[in-house]
Protein backbone atom coordinates (compact mmCIF):
# COMPACT_ATOMS: atom_id res chain seq x y z
CA UNK A 1 0.00 0.00 0.00
CA UNK A 2 1.74 3.18 -1.06
CA UNK A 3 0.28 7.21 -1.68
CA UNK A 4 0.29 8.62 -4.78
CA UNK A 5 2.83 11.17 -5.44
CA UNK A 6 1.43 14.97 -4.75
CA UNK A 7 0.25 16.58 -8.08
CA UNK A 8 2.38 19.44 -8.68
CA UNK A 9 0.33 20.97 -10.92
CA UNK A 10 -3.00 21.11 -8.36
CA UNK A 11 -0.81 23.00 -5.70
CA UNK A 12 0.54 26.55 -6.18
CA UNK A 13 4.61 26.58 -6.17
CA UNK A 14 6.67 27.49 -3.13
CA UNK A 15 7.73 30.30 -5.06
CA UNK A 16 4.50 32.53 -6.38
CA UNK A 17 6.26 36.10 -7.08
CA UNK A 18 2.61 37.63 -7.20
CA UNK A 19 2.54 36.67 -3.42
CA UNK A 20 5.46 38.46 -2.42
CA UNK A 21 6.05 37.37 1.09
CA UNK A 22 6.84 33.55 -0.97
CA UNK A 23 10.19 34.84 -1.99
CA UNK A 24 11.95 35.00 1.00
CA UNK A 25 10.42 31.74 2.09
CA UNK A 26 10.36 29.35 -0.65
CA UNK A 27 12.91 26.41 -0.88
CA UNK A 28 15.19 26.75 -4.30
CA UNK A 29 16.32 23.51 -4.37
CA UNK A 30 14.33 20.60 -5.25
CA UNK A 31 12.14 18.74 -3.29
CA UNK A 32 13.49 15.11 -2.36
CA UNK A 33 11.15 12.49 -3.33
CA UNK A 34 11.01 10.15 -0.59
CA UNK A 35 9.28 6.09 -0.77
CA UNK A 36 7.07 6.73 2.07
CA UNK A 37 7.55 4.69 5.73
CA UNK A 38 6.20 4.25 8.34
CA UNK A 39 7.17 7.62 9.35
CA UNK A 40 4.64 9.00 6.89
CA UNK A 41 2.40 6.46 6.40
CA UNK A 42 0.79 6.64 9.76
CA UNK A 43 -0.22 9.85 11.77
CA UNK A 44 -1.55 11.29 14.64
CA UNK A 45 -4.89 9.87 16.24
CA UNK A 46 -7.66 12.22 17.57
CA UNK A 47 -10.48 11.12 20.08
CA UNK A 48 -13.70 12.83 20.47
CA UNK A 49 -12.44 13.93 24.47
CA UNK A 50 -9.37 16.06 22.97
CA UNK A 51 -12.09 18.42 21.95
CA UNK A 52 -14.78 20.43 23.68
CA UNK A 53 -18.66 20.23 23.52
CA UNK A 54 -19.28 23.33 21.26
CA UNK A 55 -15.81 23.52 19.31
CA UNK A 56 -17.55 23.16 16.19
CA UNK A 57 -19.94 26.05 16.80
CA UNK A 58 -18.57 29.15 16.15
CA UNK A 59 -21.78 30.78 16.67
CA UNK A 60 -21.38 29.98 20.60
CA UNK A 61 -17.78 29.06 21.64
CA UNK A 62 -16.35 32.21 22.19
CA UNK A 63 -18.66 34.67 23.44
CA UNK A 64 -21.83 35.27 25.72
CA UNK A 65 -24.53 36.51 22.93
CA UNK A 66 -24.50 35.40 18.97
CA UNK A 67 -22.07 36.98 17.10
CA UNK A 68 -22.79 39.64 14.26
CA UNK A 69 -22.62 38.58 10.81
CA UNK A 70 -24.56 36.62 8.06
CA UNK A 71 -24.99 33.26 9.83
CA UNK A 72 -23.88 30.24 8.02
CA UNK A 73 -23.28 26.76 8.25
CA UNK A 74 -20.16 25.44 6.38
CA UNK A 75 -20.14 21.85 5.74
CA UNK A 76 -18.73 19.10 3.55
CA UNK A 77 -17.21 15.43 3.53
CA UNK A 78 -13.48 14.58 3.99
CA UNK A 79 -12.42 11.71 1.31
CA UNK A 80 -9.27 10.31 0.30
CA UNK A 81 -7.97 10.26 -3.08
CA UNK A 82 -9.40 7.20 -3.65
CA UNK A 83 -12.92 8.58 -3.16
CA UNK A 84 -13.25 6.70 0.40
CA UNK A 85 -14.50 8.84 3.36
CA UNK A 86 -11.79 9.59 6.16
CA UNK A 87 -13.73 9.07 9.59
CA UNK A 88 -12.48 10.40 12.50
CA UNK A 89 -10.12 12.56 11.33
CA UNK A 90 -9.49 16.15 12.93
CA UNK A 91 -10.92 19.35 10.89
CA UNK A 92 -10.14 22.64 12.27
CA UNK A 93 -10.82 25.67 11.02
CA UNK A 94 -9.94 29.62 11.50
CA UNK A 95 -11.25 32.67 10.18
CA UNK A 96 -12.11 36.56 10.69
CA UNK A 97 -15.63 38.01 11.44
CA UNK A 98 -17.89 39.28 9.75
CA UNK A 99 -15.87 42.53 9.56
CA UNK A 100 -13.13 41.01 8.24
CA UNK A 101 -11.22 41.24 11.11
CA UNK A 102 -9.03 38.29 13.16
CA UNK A 103 -9.20 38.09 17.16
CA UNK A 104 -5.22 38.35 16.75
CA UNK A 105 -2.32 40.40 18.13
CA UNK A 106 -1.18 41.28 14.97
CA UNK A 107 -3.99 42.16 13.00
CA UNK A 108 -4.62 46.14 12.92
CA UNK A 109 -6.95 46.51 10.18
CA UNK A 110 -9.44 48.80 10.97
CA UNK A 111 -12.86 46.45 10.95
CA UNK A 112 -14.20 46.20 13.91
CA UNK A 113 -13.58 43.45 16.41
CA UNK A 114 -16.83 41.33 17.74
CA UNK A 115 -17.27 40.33 20.97
CA UNK A 116 -18.56 37.36 20.86
CA UNK A 117 -16.73 35.79 17.62
CA UNK A 118 -13.47 33.69 18.56
CA UNK A 119 -13.25 32.69 14.76
CA UNK A 120 -11.90 29.35 15.72
CA UNK A 121 -13.44 25.85 15.48
CA UNK A 122 -12.70 22.14 15.02
CA UNK A 123 -14.20 19.01 14.59
CA UNK A 124 -13.81 15.43 14.16
CA UNK A 125 -15.15 13.65 10.84
CA UNK A 126 -17.89 11.20 11.04
CA UNK A 127 -18.15 8.00 10.04
CA UNK A 128 -19.12 8.60 6.37
CA UNK A 129 -16.41 11.47 6.58
CA UNK A 130 -19.13 14.65 7.18
CA UNK A 131 -17.85 17.68 8.71
CA UNK A 132 -19.96 20.54 9.99
CA UNK A 133 -19.44 24.14 11.42
CA UNK A 134 -21.80 26.69 12.33
CA UNK A 135 -20.06 30.29 12.17
CA UNK A 136 -20.78 33.49 10.29
CA UNK A 137 -19.29 34.03 6.86
CA UNK A 138 -15.81 35.75 7.07
CA UNK A 139 -15.97 39.58 5.55
CA UNK A 140 -13.21 40.46 2.94
CA UNK A 141 -9.68 41.77 4.14
CA UNK A 142 -6.96 44.23 3.27
CA UNK A 143 -3.52 43.50 3.64
CA UNK A 144 -0.33 43.96 2.76
CA UNK A 145 1.18 42.64 -0.27
CA UNK A 146 0.95 45.47 -3.35
CA UNK A 147 -1.14 48.88 -1.97
CA UNK A 148 -4.40 47.56 -3.03
CA UNK A 149 -5.02 43.60 -2.52
CA UNK A 150 -8.10 42.68 -0.96
CA UNK A 151 -8.39 38.53 0.90
CA UNK A 152 -11.68 37.78 -0.95
CA UNK A 153 -13.89 35.92 1.80
CA UNK A 154 -12.09 32.89 3.14
CA UNK A 155 -12.26 30.33 5.88
CA UNK A 156 -8.65 28.41 6.95
CA UNK A 157 -8.65 25.12 6.96
CA UNK A 158 -6.27 22.56 8.18
CA UNK A 159 -6.71 18.49 7.94
CA UNK A 160 -5.19 15.39 8.79
CA UNK A 161 -6.36 12.13 7.41
CA UNK A 162 -4.24 9.04 8.44
CA UNK A 163 -1.18 9.66 7.26
CA UNK A 164 1.41 12.44 8.15
CA UNK A 165 2.19 12.95 4.53
CA UNK A 166 -1.50 13.55 4.13
CA UNK A 167 -1.44 16.28 6.05
CA UNK A 168 -2.90 19.96 4.62
CA UNK A 169 -3.78 23.22 4.99
CA UNK A 170 -6.14 25.43 2.87
CA UNK A 171 -8.73 28.15 2.13
CA UNK A 172 -11.86 27.77 1.38
CA UNK A 173 -13.87 30.66 -0.40
CA UNK A 174 -17.35 31.59 -1.12
CA UNK A 175 -19.13 30.97 -4.54
CA UNK A 176 -19.39 34.07 -6.44
CA UNK A 177 -16.78 36.47 -4.96
CA UNK A 178 -15.27 38.47 -7.40
CA UNK A 179 -12.23 39.05 -5.22
CA UNK A 180 -11.20 35.03 -5.65
CA UNK A 181 -9.80 35.67 -9.41
CA UNK A 182 -7.94 38.96 -8.08
CA UNK A 183 -6.13 37.41 -5.32
CA UNK A 184 -2.75 36.55 -5.52
CA UNK A 185 -2.69 33.91 -2.71
CA UNK A 186 -5.71 31.89 -4.69
CA UNK A 187 -4.32 32.34 -8.01
CA UNK A 188 -1.18 30.97 -7.48
CA UNK A 189 -2.51 27.97 -8.18
CA UNK A 190 -2.43 28.35 -11.63
CA UNK A 191 -5.09 25.66 -13.07
CA UNK A 192 -8.24 27.29 -12.99
CA UNK A 193 -10.14 24.04 -12.37
CA UNK A 194 -7.98 23.62 -9.13
CA UNK A 195 -9.08 27.15 -7.94
CA UNK A 196 -13.06 26.26 -8.10
CA UNK A 197 -12.02 22.88 -6.09
CA UNK A 198 -11.52 25.49 -3.45
CA UNK A 199 -14.92 27.42 -3.61
CA UNK A 200 -17.62 26.29 -1.41
CA UNK A 201 -20.76 25.99 -3.61
CA UNK A 202 -24.51 27.47 -1.94
CA UNK A 203 -26.10 24.52 -0.46
CA UNK A 204 -29.57 25.16 -0.59
CA UNK A 205 -30.39 21.50 0.39
CA UNK A 206 -28.43 22.21 3.83
CA UNK A 207 -29.80 25.68 4.27
CA UNK A 208 -32.28 25.73 7.67
CA UNK A 209 -34.99 27.86 6.81
CA UNK A 210 -34.80 31.22 8.94
CA UNK A 211 -32.09 30.50 10.61
CA UNK A 212 -28.78 29.48 8.25
CA UNK A 213 -27.65 29.74 4.73
CA UNK A 214 -25.42 26.26 4.13
CA UNK A 215 -22.16 26.23 1.65
CA UNK A 216 -20.48 23.17 0.98
CA UNK A 217 -17.02 22.16 0.97
CA UNK A 218 -15.73 18.96 0.20
CA UNK A 219 -11.81 18.17 0.78
CA UNK A 220 -10.12 15.29 -0.50
CA UNK A 221 -6.74 14.32 0.75
CA UNK A 222 -3.96 12.08 -1.17
CA UNK A 223 -4.71 8.78 -1.88
CA UNK A 224 -3.27 5.17 -2.51
CA UNK A 225 -2.14 3.85 -5.47
CA UNK A 226 -3.79 0.93 -6.91
CA UNK A 227 -1.65 -1.90 -6.94
CA UNK A 228 -2.34 -5.78 -8.62
CA UNK A 229 -3.00 -7.06 -4.73
CA UNK A 230 -5.56 -4.43 -4.36
CA UNK A 231 -9.11 -5.39 -5.18
CA UNK B 1 -10.33 2.71 -8.40
CA UNK B 2 -11.71 6.12 -8.74
CA UNK B 3 -9.40 9.19 -8.62
CA UNK B 4 -10.02 12.62 -7.18
CA UNK B 5 -7.44 14.95 -7.70
CA UNK B 6 -6.01 16.24 -4.10
CA UNK B 7 -7.71 19.69 -2.48
CA UNK B 8 -5.12 22.23 -3.79
CA UNK B 9 -2.80 23.64 -0.54
CA UNK B 10 -3.09 27.15 0.30
CA UNK B 11 -0.54 29.15 2.87
CA UNK B 12 -1.47 29.07 6.66
CA UNK B 13 -1.12 32.43 6.76
CA UNK B 14 -0.31 35.11 9.32
CA UNK B 15 -3.00 34.12 11.73
CA UNK B 16 -2.24 30.35 11.84
CA UNK B 17 -2.42 30.81 15.73
CA UNK B 18 -6.23 32.06 16.38
CA UNK B 19 -6.94 28.31 14.92
CA UNK B 20 -3.60 26.11 15.63
CA UNK B 21 -2.88 27.28 19.15
CA UNK B 22 -6.52 29.09 20.17
CA UNK B 23 -5.23 28.66 23.80
CA UNK B 24 -2.15 30.49 23.68
CA UNK B 25 -3.91 33.06 21.08
CA UNK B 26 -7.11 32.96 23.28
CA UNK B 27 -9.72 32.45 20.99
CA UNK B 28 -11.50 29.96 23.25
CA UNK B 29 -10.24 26.66 23.00
CA UNK B 30 -7.72 24.60 23.96
CA UNK B 31 -4.42 23.74 22.46
CA UNK B 32 -4.36 20.34 21.04
CA UNK B 33 -0.96 18.70 20.67
CA UNK B 34 0.94 20.21 24.22
CA UNK B 35 2.00 16.56 25.98
CA UNK B 36 3.77 14.51 22.77
CA UNK B 37 4.79 12.22 25.38
CA UNK B 38 2.69 11.80 28.78
CA UNK B 39 4.71 11.45 32.02
CA UNK B 40 5.61 8.03 32.46
CA UNK B 41 6.30 7.02 29.07
CA UNK B 42 9.32 4.99 28.85
CA UNK B 43 12.35 6.74 27.58
CA UNK B 44 14.67 9.87 27.73
CA UNK B 45 13.39 13.03 28.43
CA UNK B 46 14.56 15.52 25.81
CA UNK B 47 13.65 19.32 24.13
CA UNK B 48 14.41 19.32 20.55
CA UNK B 49 14.30 23.16 19.94
CA UNK B 50 15.00 25.65 16.88
CA UNK B 51 14.48 28.35 14.68
CA UNK B 52 13.44 28.86 10.94
CA UNK B 53 15.51 31.38 8.79
CA UNK B 54 14.08 32.85 5.58
CA UNK B 55 16.39 33.72 2.56
CA UNK B 56 17.69 36.62 4.40
CA UNK B 57 18.46 35.02 7.44
CA UNK B 58 15.79 35.89 9.59
CA UNK B 59 13.91 33.98 11.69
CA UNK B 60 9.85 33.75 10.75
CA UNK B 61 8.27 34.64 14.22
CA UNK B 62 4.84 33.74 13.19
CA UNK B 63 5.31 30.06 11.82
CA UNK B 64 3.85 26.86 13.44
CA UNK B 65 5.59 23.69 13.28
CA UNK B 66 4.08 20.39 13.92
CA UNK B 67 6.42 17.58 15.34
CA UNK B 68 5.67 13.26 14.58
CA UNK B 69 7.82 10.49 16.26
CA UNK B 70 7.78 7.27 17.36
CA UNK B 71 8.49 5.93 20.93
CA UNK B 72 11.57 4.57 22.21
CA UNK B 73 10.62 1.27 20.49
CA UNK B 74 10.13 2.94 17.39
CA UNK B 75 6.58 2.27 17.23
CA UNK B 76 3.94 4.53 15.90
CA UNK B 77 0.26 5.57 17.78
CA UNK B 78 -1.80 2.94 17.80
CA UNK B 79 0.70 0.73 18.35
CA UNK B 80 3.03 2.82 20.81
CA UNK B 81 3.16 2.60 24.66
CA UNK B 82 0.15 3.86 26.11
CA UNK B 83 -0.01 7.52 26.65
CA UNK B 84 2.36 8.49 24.02
CA UNK B 85 0.64 10.62 21.17
CA UNK B 86 3.75 11.04 19.27
CA UNK B 87 2.83 14.84 17.69
CA UNK B 88 3.05 17.92 19.04
CA UNK B 89 2.48 21.64 17.69
CA UNK B 90 4.26 24.47 18.28
CA UNK B 91 4.47 28.36 16.88
CA UNK B 92 7.38 29.95 16.90
CA UNK B 93 8.57 32.56 19.44
CA UNK B 94 6.83 36.32 18.63
CA UNK B 95 9.93 37.77 19.51
CA UNK B 96 12.81 35.22 19.24
CA UNK B 97 11.13 32.58 16.46
CA UNK B 98 11.81 29.22 18.54
CA UNK B 99 10.09 26.37 18.36
CA UNK B 100 10.47 24.33 20.97
CA UNK B 101 9.24 20.57 21.89
CA UNK B 102 9.59 18.64 24.74
CA UNK B 103 9.08 14.88 24.42
CA UNK B 104 11.35 11.45 24.57
CA UNK B 105 14.00 10.32 22.47
CA UNK B 106 12.77 8.21 19.41
CA UNK B 107 13.90 5.12 19.15
CA UNK B 108 14.74 3.95 15.64
CA UNK B 109 12.20 2.82 13.26
CA UNK B 110 13.31 -0.22 10.89
CA UNK B 111 16.29 0.66 9.37
CA UNK B 112 15.82 4.25 9.91
CA UNK B 113 18.09 6.03 12.28
CA UNK B 114 15.70 8.07 15.47
CA UNK B 115 14.06 10.67 13.73
CA UNK B 116 11.40 13.82 13.98
CA UNK B 117 9.21 14.44 11.15
CA UNK B 118 8.48 18.15 11.25
CA UNK B 119 6.06 19.71 8.87
CA UNK B 120 5.99 23.93 8.83
CA UNK B 121 3.67 26.17 7.76
CA UNK B 122 3.69 30.13 7.45
CA UNK B 123 2.58 33.09 6.18
CA UNK B 124 4.46 32.74 2.36
CA UNK B 125 4.61 29.18 2.34
CA UNK B 126 2.57 27.73 0.21
CA UNK B 127 2.48 24.08 0.47
CA UNK B 128 3.51 22.82 4.16
CA UNK B 129 6.86 21.85 4.48
CA UNK B 130 8.28 18.61 5.16
CA UNK B 131 11.38 17.83 7.11
CA UNK B 132 13.35 15.72 9.23
CA UNK B 133 15.18 16.14 12.51
CA UNK B 134 18.00 13.58 13.55
CA UNK B 135 20.19 13.21 16.40
CA UNK B 136 23.99 14.15 16.02
CA UNK B 137 25.15 11.48 18.95
CA UNK B 138 23.12 8.62 17.29
CA UNK B 139 24.39 6.43 14.62
CA UNK B 140 23.22 8.01 11.58
CA UNK B 141 26.01 6.66 8.71
CA UNK B 142 23.78 4.30 6.76
CA UNK B 143 20.21 5.71 7.30
CA UNK B 144 18.39 5.13 4.18
CA UNK B 145 16.54 8.34 4.11
CA UNK B 146 19.89 10.64 4.55
CA UNK B 147 21.57 8.64 2.24
CA UNK B 148 19.20 9.19 -0.67
CA UNK B 149 20.72 12.79 -0.31
CA UNK B 150 23.13 13.57 -3.14
CA UNK B 151 25.28 15.77 -1.67
CA UNK B 152 26.67 14.36 1.59
CA UNK B 153 27.02 18.38 2.80
CA UNK B 154 23.19 19.00 2.95
CA UNK B 155 22.96 15.92 5.09
CA UNK B 156 23.73 17.85 7.89
CA UNK B 157 21.04 20.44 7.32
CA UNK B 158 19.11 17.57 9.03
CA UNK B 159 21.58 16.94 12.14
CA UNK B 160 20.63 18.61 15.62
CA UNK B 161 23.22 19.66 17.08
CA UNK B 162 23.03 18.28 21.10
CA UNK B 163 23.29 21.55 23.65
CA UNK B 164 23.25 21.17 27.29
CA UNK B 165 19.40 22.32 27.64
CA UNK B 166 18.26 21.51 24.20
CA UNK B 167 18.95 19.26 20.54
CA UNK B 168 18.71 22.24 18.39
CA UNK B 169 18.34 22.34 14.65
CA UNK B 170 18.33 25.48 12.65
CA UNK B 171 15.97 25.46 9.48
CA UNK B 172 17.10 27.13 6.49
CA UNK B 173 14.27 27.98 3.81
CA UNK B 174 16.30 29.24 1.06
CA UNK B 175 19.88 30.10 0.38
CA UNK B 176 23.64 28.89 1.70
CA UNK B 177 22.86 25.81 4.06
CA UNK B 178 18.97 25.21 2.77
CA UNK B 179 17.45 22.31 4.47
CA UNK B 180 16.67 19.17 2.84
CA UNK B 181 12.43 19.17 2.43
CA UNK B 182 11.07 16.17 1.21
CA UNK B 183 8.31 15.25 -1.25
CA UNK B 184 6.92 12.01 0.39
FE1 LIG C 1 -6.99 34.69 6.27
Amino acid sequence: MTFRPRDPARHPPALAPAYKTSVTRSPRLPLLSLDPGPTERTGPVFRPDDLGQMDADLLSNYGEAAPIGERILIHGRVLDGNGRPVPHTLVEVWQANASGRYRHVRDGYVGALDPDFGGCGRCLTGEDGTYAFRTVKPGAYPWRNTRNDWRPAHIHFSVFGTAFLQRLVTQCYFEGDPLIARCPIAQSIGDPVAVDALVANLDMGQTRPFDMIAYRFDIVLRGRRATWFET
Amino acid sequence: MTELPETPSQTAGPFVHIGLTPGAARTGLLDLGTAIAAEGVPGTRIRIAGTILDGTGTPLRDALVEAWHADAQGRYPPDAADGFRGWGRAACDPESGEWVFDTIKPGAVGDQAPHVALWIVARGINQGLHTRLYFEDEDNSSDPVLNLIEQPVRRDSLIARRTDEAYRLTIRLQGDGETVFFDP
